[in-house]
Parts: structure tokens; sequence; C-alpha cells
């Protein structure tokens, strides 16, 4: 016991003594948790619209006018052929192209159907989707306009149902689009009502700030933990503690708890900066919040110990290092859901501490998960660090 | 030049004597594109709801019938009442509820209108629209076949084309810019730990009282770097077209060069950053620090760049990488020419040359 106190007594005297380290280490990661959730913003808005109008009578001008007044979108080009509109799609001036045919306005009247096309840029998934479920929204929407005023003669008119307006991201908890509904219709409609829950104002910043703060905190405690012991390795320092008596463990816990306080205090001033950035108050519990902290910080100095043992030059530590955070970055479930994932690949993700620790945090800060909550990414993380643990003491040798 | 070609030989001998790095260097391209060109997709299927049904008719079984059998959504739960669903939603089990309630059926025949709620857990908001959109399209769908007999007159139909990417893969938006992402990252890392170490080691001196030109150092580390980043270039193409069905639609020759101008330019400022720091961990931590996270966010492929505050997008244009995934987009997944490109060419070359230029500068030929 008294060994590891002067071990803990000499590792903080190490850290704190190295001023540009400890800067690089806490402020960084705060400038950057300040900074880039403004960046992080999926909402899509201005979606970029080119009409191409073959029959510029009154009905393709209400539609246009309609599709314009959504908000959705912005009108970039206006051109006299599809081949030209296509062509600004693919130089990314635009995202979607509306061709309205000619004889738009008599085919609908007389044929009683016509199609008009549009051409979305799929390179993009998420915006692709919106897109074109707004864009055929605001169609049905006109469909139902026109048809109303087609018939508002004072035999009872046929039904229109207004059910499938999109949820529009307006503040307020509850968004029910009112179907309008004729007087006597001759068919019933459903109508639906949503509200959204513990987001009501469809804030992004909510979803991304515990998210990055997790990021920020991995790469820092991981690649950290990795360098100092083979700084230490290299440097030569390492053989004069191997040659002492003290315990593999101890010395172990000796280097790991250094870096457990620097991450709590990473993750404390974390909150904090979110609180004053960002208005964001976890709603539930902060002792799940930090015993949750406690368990994925003894993971990940795990990972960081276990790559450790096997790099002989700080420069192997942080190409291992580096490998690993950038996986556990892009597959954790930060920036795509992970539910999105194929079957193996949410296997594979399962074994990956941050993607549980994002989870915990987003469902405590967001939802108030409490621990029975959360007990099976609590439980994930814990197993996963014990084994990496476990791996990184049974492979630290002190003799070589 | 013989005296290049033997500090370019040493270099290379070091570099590849290094396994574990060299694992890193190959390992992490290859896992990336694979792991993440089938792995990430925006694309939502089987979203787990909950249903409540209050009402238990023939019409709230046939509705909750057709929310079964599409593949947007996998009924996770039945509750019987709606106070168990703070408990499901915080436990993360749902992301959507739909509640009928009673006597829904019979509202729907008598009054001609019924309403159902449906509730989305807007923790990520991007989801909880599309869920909630789709619902709502199943709920028009069903709508639709009740009206069918009632002939619709006056029906816009509309005729939807994906261009580019009709499967809504996440491949074609990810993989370009992993590829971005990736080249930058490492070339900047190793180039500035690379040199670090050197310094660190003392061997820097050596090579400085040497009548070797400085520039001549500088190239002599650099072409490692640059010959693993082309290699890795090429696994990568590789590696799209056999498993990921991701063909180089535009002209290869073009997509290589641009690619070598991107290369240099993020060697360039693996430079710029060895002359600021002292030690290897100070570098790499600050290409790791500084680069990672605004590279990532800033270059446009997580997040589009005309969603950013006017600030940050003016940011994103001094990243290298952001013009880079441009010119990778259109070439490879749009298939076009050098007239399509040449701005973003133009901007990658002064960025290089710049760079490079500071760099040179800068470095010291005596030890500070």
């Amino acid at each position: 016991m008294r060994t590891l106190r002067f071990l803990l007594e000499k590792e903080f005297r190490q850290i704190l003594r190295n001023r540009q380290l400890l800067r690089t280490l806490l402020i960084a990661p705060l400038i950057q948790l300040i900074l880039l959730p403004l960046a992080a913003d999926y909402s899509v808005k201005n979606i970029s619209l080119v009409v191409v109008d073959n029959d510029h009578s009154p009905f393709s001008q209400k539609l246009i006018a309609k599709i314009t007044a959504s908000g959705h979108f912005r009108l970039t080009g206006y051109t006299a052929s599809y081949k030209e509109a296509l062509q600004m799609v693919e130089q990314d001036k635009a995202d979607i192209a509306l061709q309205i045919p000619i004889h738009f306005e008599r085919d609908l009247v007389r044929e009683n159907t016509k199609q008009v096309y549009m051409a979305v840029n799929a390179i993009e998934g998420t915006k692709a989707n919106l897109g074109s479920t707004y864009l055929n929204s605001i169609i049905s929407d006109y469909n139902t306009d026109i048809r109303l005023r087609w018939q508002s003669i004072p035999s009872a008119p046929t039904t229109a149902n207004t059910s499938s307006t999109p949820t529009t991201p307006t503040p307020g908890a509850a968004t029910s689009p009112t179907p309008i509904v004729a007087a006597t219709s001759s068919t019933p409609t459903i109508s639906t009502s949503s509200s959204n829950w513990y987001n009501p104002y469809m804030n992004f910043k909510l979803y991304m700030v515990p998210a990055i703060l997790v990021v920020l905190i991995t790469a820092m405690t991981a690649m950290q933990s990795a360098f100092n012991i083979v700084q230490e390795k290299e440097s030569g320092t390492i053989e004069q503690i191997n040659v002492t008596p003290i315990k593999k463990h101890i010395f172990i816990i000796g280097k790991m708890i250094p870096f457990l306080v620097l991450g709590l205090i990473l993750f404390t001033l974390g909150l904090l900066v979110g609180w004053i950035f960002y208005g964001i108050i976890p709603i539930g519990s902060l002792l799940v919040l930090y015993a949750s902290l406690l368990v994925y910080l003894f993971a990940m100095l795990g990972l960081g110990l276990l790559l450790a043992t096997y790099s002989g030059t700080q420069q192997q530590a942080m190409s291992l290092a580096f490998f690993f955070i950038n996986i556990f970055n892009m597959m954790s479930g930060v920036f795509t859901a992970v539910d999105s994932m194929p079957g193996w690949a949410q296997a594979i993700v399962s074994t990956f501490p941050p993607s549980h620790f994002i989870k915990i945090m987003r469902m405590v800060v967001l939802k108030g998960s409490g621990f029975a909550d959360i007990i099976y990414p609590l439980t994930a993380m814990a197993a996963i660090g014990l084994f990496l643990n476990t791996w990184a003491v049974l492979n630290y040798r002190k003799t070589t | 030049m013989r005296q290049l070609l033997t500090f370019i030989r040493k270099e290379f001998l070091h570099v590849f004597r290094d396994r574990k790095t060299l694992l890193m260097l190959f390992g992490l391209p290859i896992a990336q594109i694979v792991l993440f060109g089938f792995a990430l997709s925006n694309e939502i299927k089987d979203s787990r709801i909950a249903v409540v049904d209050y009402s238990k008719d023939p019409v709230t079984t046939h509705i909750i019938s057709k929310i079964a059998a599409s593949d947007y959504f996998d009924i996770q739960r039945s509750l019987a009442s709606a106070d168990q669903l703070q408990t499901a939603f915080k436990k993360g089990n749902i992301k959507l509820a739909v509640i009928f309630p009673s006597g829904f059926g019979d509202d729907l025949m008598h009054t001609g209108n019924a309403t159902m709620q449906v509730i989305a857990d807007a923790s990520d908001p991007n989801q909880a629209t599309t869920i909630t959109n789709y619902m709502n399209q199943i709920i028009n769908d069903y709508n639709a076949e009740l009206a069918k007999d009632a002939h619709q007159p006056m029906q816009i139909v509309p005729e939807l084309q994906m261009l580019y990417n009709p499967e809504l893969r996440g491949a074609p938006n990810f993989v370009p810019g992993v590829m971005a992402l990736v080249l930058m990252l490492v070339c900047t890392m190793m180039t500035s730990v690379a040199i670090v170490k050197e310094k660190e080691l003392g061997t820097m001196e050596i090579l400085l009282v040497s009548p070797f030109k400085p520039i001549y150092i500088i190239i002599a580390k650099l072409a490692p770097n640059l010959l693993i980043s082309v290699l890795n270039l090429f696994i990568i193409l590789l590696l799209s077209y056999l498993f990921l069905d991701l063909p180089v639609k535009g002209s290869l020759l073009l997509l290589v060069t641009c690619s070598i101008l991107f290369i240099l330019t993020s060697l360039s400022i693996g430079l710029l950053l060895s002359i600021s720091a002292k030690t290897q961990q100070a570098a790499m931590m600050g290409s790791l620090m500084g680069m990672m996270l605004p590279t990532m966010l800033l270059t446009g492929f997580l997040f589009p760049i005309e969603n950013m505050p006017l600030a940050l997008q003016v940011l994103s244009n001094i990243v290298p990488s952001r013009w880079y995934f441009i010119i990778v987009k259109r070439v490879m997944l749009k298939g076009l020419g050098l007239t399509s490109v040449w701005k973003e060419m133009s901007i990658l070359s002064g960025m290089c040359l710049l760079l490079f230029a500071i760099s040179l500068r800068k470095f010291k030929i005596r030890l500070q």
C-alpha cells in the first residue's frame, strides 16, 4: 500500500510538471467540445431544387409556389429542359430535379391522372430520404387542395385527408396535422397525431454533445495510458522499476489511477461546458453517469494498457491506439445509428466499450434512465473491461 | 542524387521494419473500408416499436398487421397501457409507439374520422422524423385502400428516381469520406511523428551537421509515406470495386492525380506540425486532437457543410480533405471529368504549394 502511494505521487508529479501535455489533454478537448457540436447537425434544411416546368399552367405554377413556400426547399434553378436540370444535379447545384410534364393541367382534368417526375441525388441517404418524403407530401397536399377546389359544388364532396403531412420539426411537444375532412365524407379517413418525446425542439445538440464528449474522453484515456507506459519503455526507466520488488498489479494500478482521475476531471469539465454553452442538463441522476464513467474508464484504460504491452516504441503504441480509436469513433453510433447496421456489424460493435457508454450517456442525459434501465450496457462494459485488464496484466512481463 | 537515394532507402527500411506500424498503415484503411462500406448506412429499417391498442377491433388489427408486415417496423411490444411507455422508452427498447384509443373502429365508421397517436423518441431527431413519416405513409396507404372504391379524380402520380445510388446504400457516401479521412490522418501523423522521433533520439543532429541539404532530408522523409499512401489508395479502390460494388465511374488517372495532390498536401501539414512539436507525444497528440475531430466533422461526409453555422463553413474551406471529398465524389461516383473538378484541384494545389513553402522556410537547420 505504501508503495502505491509513492507511485501515485510520482505519477502525478510527472504529469503536473508537463504543462504542454496538460494543456493538450484538458483544454484542446474542451475547445473541440464547444466548437464541434455546432457543426454536428443532421437536420435537413434548404434542400436545393431545380424545376422544369413544361406546362406553364396555373396548376403547375401553384404547385411550384407551394413547394417553395414550404420552407424545406430552396429553388436554385428553373430550367427549360430536363437535361439541363440533371446537369445541375451533377454539378451539386441542386439536390432534386422536378419535372412537370406538358399538358399537366389538361390531363389531370380530362384523364384524371398525370405523372410528375423527380430525380433525387441519392448519394447521401438521409437527405435523399427526407427530401423525397417532403416533396411527396407537399404534392399530396396540393393534390387534395385542387381536388377540393374542383369539387366545391354544394353536393357532398369526396373526402380529403392530410394525414400525410410530415412531422416537421416545429417547437412544441405535439404537432398534430388537422385533417381537412369534408362535412359528409363518403369514405372514412384515419389521421395521426404525432408527438416527439425527450427532445421536443428536435435539437441535434442534445443528441451530439454527449456523444462527442465520449469520443474526446476515449481518445485521451486510451492513447495517453498507452503512451505513458511506452514512454517509460523507450526511455529505459521501466527497467529500473522492473528490478524493484514492486508487484505487477501495484505498478499497473499506479499507472492507471492518474488517468482515471484525469478522465473524471475531463468528464466533469465536459458536463459543465455542455451546461454553460448548450444548456444541457442531464435529466437522469449524476450518480448513474459517474458510475458508468468509472466502468468505462476502467475498460478504456485496460485497452491502453494492453496496447502498451504489445508496443516497443511510442510510434507503435500510437499506431495501434489510432487504429482502434478510429474504428470506435466511426462505428459506435456517434454519427450513424447502430440499429441501421447489419447483424454481424452490430455484433462486432457490441464488443466496443464506447458504443455502450454512448448509449448510456444519451439515455441518461436525455431520457433520465436509471440503473435498472442501463443494466445491459453497463454489464457489457464491465465484462469487456475485466477481459482487457486481465489480458493486459497477464501479458505484462517484468522480465523481458 | 546517389546520396538522396541512399537516404530514401534508409527511410524505407525504417518504416518497413516496424511491423506493428505497418499493420496500422495498411490495416486501418482496409478495415475501415470493409467495415464502414458494409456496416454504415443511413437507411432506417426494422425500427423497434410498441403498440398500445385500447380498442382491439378489426380496423386496428388490420392496421397493426399492415405495420408488422412493413420492412420499416418491427413490433417489439404490445403493451397493455400507455403508462408502460415511459419505461420502454427509457430502456431504449423502442423508438416509436402507436396508440389506438378505445372505440377506434366505431369512431371511424360513424364520424368518418378517427385519430391515432404516434409518439417518437426524438433523442435522434432525424430518425424520429423519418420513422414518423414512414408511419404516416402506411396510414396514407390504408386510407387510400379505404377510398379505392370512390374513384378519386385528379390523381397526381409522382415518379421517383434515385440517382447514383438507387438502393440508398451507405457506401457511396462513406467510402469517399473514409478515403479522405484516412489518407489525411495517416499522412499527417506518420510524417510528424517520424521527424520528431529523430529530433528526440538525437539523430537529427547528425543529419543536420552533414553536408546533406535540408530539403533532401525532407524529401527522404516524405518518400516512404507517399508510396504507402498511394498503395493504400489502390487497395481502397480495389476493395471498393470488388466488395462494395463501387467502381470508379470516371477517369482513374484523374482520380489518382488528385489523390497524389491530396497526399502531398497532407504530408506538408505533417511536416509543418513536426517543426513546432518537441516530443513525439506532442506531435501525435497535436495531430490527433487538433486534426481528427475537425477533419471528421468539417470534411462534409458525416454532416452536410451547408447545415453548419457560417463561421464553421468558412473554417471548412481550410480543411483540404473537404475539397478532396468533393473531387472523389464527382469523379468516382458521378463519373465527371476535369472540367467539373478543376476548381477544387487548383485549390488543393495552391494549399499544397503554400504549406510546402512554409514548412521549407521554417525547417530549422540549427537545433533550437
